[in-house]
């Protein structure tokens, strides 16, 4: 990998300094990055590492939502959120394996928006909202594309606020070589309806199947999405499955998750 | 290049790094710790696997300077202090959980970390937490005997030898 300057600020304000510089890139947990810099797809002249900066990591209460800090590690986030959103602790003790837990972060996973990622599902799916050192993104706004977001260059993520729901459930259908979702499936049931956020299955990255939500908010049981279908266009084909394989999957896995919300 | 300091299996040591220079390569040129084995370099065997301040992390997906300060411990750090073999080293071998051996001081790595969250786990549980130690040769069943064993439970019934 190429080298460069490696700087730790312990402030969000020291590291938005430090991102204006020429070249500058965002370093969390690394598990993405670090494979990334290797194969030279990406070379930052500075790397900023955000893992020194303590109030950014940690999970709390905040009016009712759940206050997820940015740089806190999936292993964190599966130990100590299950007691207030058990389905957000499953689907951040199902991502890579152990020792990627210990590292990888929400922030990072978030930023990065790969379209086979968990946690840009759980995200849109509970309609959270993405605070960063200078707004609030809802999730909506947030997820752009594949690999992109609404951040701005030198933007960093400092939490994510979760409204907790009646009900969740997040269902993966894993990728076993990459440990990624093949095709992933959040299911969310508030007061106000439903929301399912498919990740895995468009080329455009984590979606929300409105169709579903509409049916399941009406009735939220796996009979009330029988009829529909999602249609394969757009949808990631590869070869581990074509389009129309990860369409239907979607739809099973929606189903899944209704049958197993908790 | 930049001075780091950190705790390696309970000693204070340092050493000049560069900014990309990697944990696994800090551990094993810089300090000659070479029980620490690369094995694909880009995070999916686990044999790198090293502890961070406790937890298990896969040290050739992280950065010596990001973890500056911390105590890290390596497979060289298990063993007993009059030098025989640790409790789950020991049981590895007992049990013929290794052949080759490569990756072999991550297992062990990664087996320490589930018994320091979880003493008594069950064969399914040790599985699930071993997926990311890849192991080429003995096809996983006298590793996860050897586990078991070395968290004290009968494993009479367990797998095959």
């Amino acid at each position: 990998m190429h080298n460069f300057d490696f700087v730790k600020p312990s402030s969000v304000a020291d590291a938005v300094r430090a991102m204006s510089a020429e070249g500058a890139q965002a370093l969390s947990g690394g598990q993405t990055l670090l494979p990334t810099m290797k194969q030279r797809l990406a070379a930052p002249a500075v790397l900023v590492s955000l893992t020194g900066i303590a109030d950014t990591r940690g999970v709390c209460l905040d009016n009712g939502a759940l206050s997820v800090g940015g740089a806190t590690t999936h292993a964190v986030v599966a130990s100590e959120a299950r007691r207030y959103y058990p389905a957000l602790a499953d689907l951040a003790g199902g991502i890579g394996d152990p020792a990627v837990r210990s590292r990888g972060t929400i922030g990072g996973s978030l930023a990065n928006n790969d379209p086979s990622a968990c946690y840009p599902a759980a995200v849109l799916a509970s309609g959270a909202t993405i605070l960063t050192d200078r707004r609030r993104i809802a999730a909506d706004d947030f997820f752009q594309g594949m690999f992109s977001t609404a951040l701005h260059d030198g933007e960093i993520i400092t939490g994510v606020l979760f409204p907790i729901p009646e009900k969740a459930a997040y269902v993966k259908f894993n990728q076993p070589a990459s440990r990624f979702a093949l095709t992933g499936v959040f299911v969310a049931k508030y007061g106000s309806g439903v929301r399912v956020a498919v990740t895995g299955a468009s080329t455009d990255g984590v979606f929300r199947w409105t169709e579903a939500e509409r049916a399941l908010s009406a009735s939220f049981t796996p009979a009330a999405i029988a009829g529909l279908s999602l249609p394969s266009d757009g949808m990631i084909a590869d070869l581990h499955g074509s389009a129309a394989y990860r369409a239907n999957l979607a739809k099973v896995l929606t189903g899944r998750g209704v049958a197993s919300a908790h | 290049m930049t001075n780091v300091t950190m705790t390696v299996n309970g000693k204070a040591v340092t050493g000049d790094v560069e900014g990309r220079t990697l944990l696994s390569s800090f551990l094993r040129e810089g300090l000659g710790l070479t029980g620490t084995h690369v094995g694909c370099d880009t995070s999916q065997c686990g044999a790198c696997v090293v502890h961070v301040d406790g937890r298990p992390v896969k040290s050739c997906t992280v950065f010596a300077l990001d973890v500056a300060g911390a105590s890290v411990k390596t497979i060289e750090g298990m063993a007993n202090a009059d030098g025989s073999l640790g409790v789950i080293q020991q049981a590895f071998q007992d049990h013929h959980g290794l052949q080759c051996g490569f990756c072999t001081p991550g297992m062990v790595m990664s087996a320490a970390a589930l018994l320091a969250d979880n003493p008594k786990p069950t064969e399914a549980e040790v599985r699930h937490y071993l997926e990311g130690n890849i192991c080429r040769c003995t096809g996983y069943h006298n590793i996860v005997k050897a586990v078991l064993a070395a968290s004290g439970q009968d494993v009479a019934a367990v797998a095959a030898e």
